[in-house]
């Protein structure tokens, strides 16, 4: 909690500032803000309880055994397929990826998940090859993966 | 903004949460352990969660507002080498919503003449540099991940847009519209 009196601080001034050189804007901005939480809340939810119920279910250090830091190839593998396949915003993937550090499971493998969702796209793959061709989907979405394993080896140096 | 991943239409989102609750809720008459550890552990992150996001959604509503999206837009597929670069980085940044959001505007860029190249430094920067993305993550994952994240992403888009940009030497890229 003592974490967000920052973004509380910063959330304050800027909507000060923003009120005094365009009042319209400021209330246009603000609406658009409620509407996108109110749209994202049920999502959220359904991860929320989710993921609550995943925590009871598994032994306390299950997850830093499969996905913890030192869990080698496991846990970058469940972490690239998991990315790859779903199709979550990043408005509910880091709510869940702080709650999964939070339990055990490594920056890296949270960066191979990251990268993933935001780069590859299984699910998609025939939406984007409607734009670029199959064979050149197929492609991009390879190399990607490849990088996003590349991003996570070297974060796992960091920590 | 584009936010087709988020945009649900209310009731049949509401389900979702509205059956698992009335599933863990049940559960309290089998395993009552169950239930007072999922409700526990949801408590945990609801609270923590109450506060900081709509904060975060108020500030990516105002940052919505006052991004100059258009003014980039209108120079895009102009330039090429750095200026250009810089340019589908910068369009790239001030975007939100998932990668097939992207599609759409790579295909413009393409049409309007930019390099094969900048069409995938567009899709990198998109898939790890929008900025309200990079909020939400320095928000929930801190500033260090975030930070040695990108550092770490940009080379490796950067490179994947020149193996790309290769690869259509022999296979030149021909961009189709569905629409």
């Amino acid at each position: 909690m003592k974490d967000s009196v920052p973004l509380l601080i910063v959330a304050g001034v800027v909507l000060a500032a923003s009120a005094i050189a365009d009042r319209h804007k400021t209330v246009a901005g603000v609406r658009r803000g409620v509407r996108m939480f109110v749209g994202i809340l049920p999502s959220l939810l359904t991860v929320l309880i989710l993921v609550s119920m995943m925590l009871s279910v598994f032994p306390g250090n299950a997850l830093a055994r499969w996905m913890g830091r030192d869990s080698g190839p496991t846990g970058f593998v469940i972490a690239a397929l998991l990315g790859s396949v779903a199709l979550i915003p990043g408005f509910i993937a880091y709510p869940l990826s702080a709650i999964l550090v939070k339990n055990g499971v490594g920056y890296n493998v949270i960066a191979v998940f990251i990268t993933t969702l935001m780069m590859v796209g299984v699910l998609t793959l025939p939406l984007e090859a409607r734009y670029f061709g199959l064979r050149t989907a197929v492609v991009r979405n390879s190399l990607s993966l490849l990088g996003a394993l590349v991003v996570g080896g070297l974060m796992g140096l960091l920590w | 903004m584009n936010l087709a991943g988020t945009r649900i239409r209310i009731p049949a989102a509401w389900a979702f949460p509205a059956i698992l609750s009335a599933v863990v809720a049940a559960g309290w008459f089998v395993v009552p352990s169950f239930t007072a550890s999922v409700s526990n552990n949801f408590k945990e992150f609801f609270v923590e969660m109450i506060v900081f996001l709509p904060v975060m959604f108020l500030l990516i509503g105002l940052l919505d507002e006052w991004m100059p999206r258009e003014v980039v837009t209108k120079h895009v597929g102009e330039a090429s080498g750095w200026k250009g670069m810089v340019l589908v980085v910068s369009l790239a940044m001030l975007q939100a919503g998932p990668l097939y959001g992207a599609f759409p505007v790579a295909y413009l860029l393409w049409r309007k003449g930019s390099s094969v190249r900048n069409v995938y430094i567009y899709l990198g920067a998109f898939t790890a540099m929008k900025i309200p993305m990079v909020m939400f993550e320095v928000g929930f994952l801190g500033w260090k991940f975030s930070v040695a994240r990108t550092v770490l992403t940009v080379p490796v888009f950067v490179a994947i847009a020149h193996v790309m940009d290769a690869y259509h030497r022999h296979r030149p890229l021909r961009m189709r519209s569905p629409q």
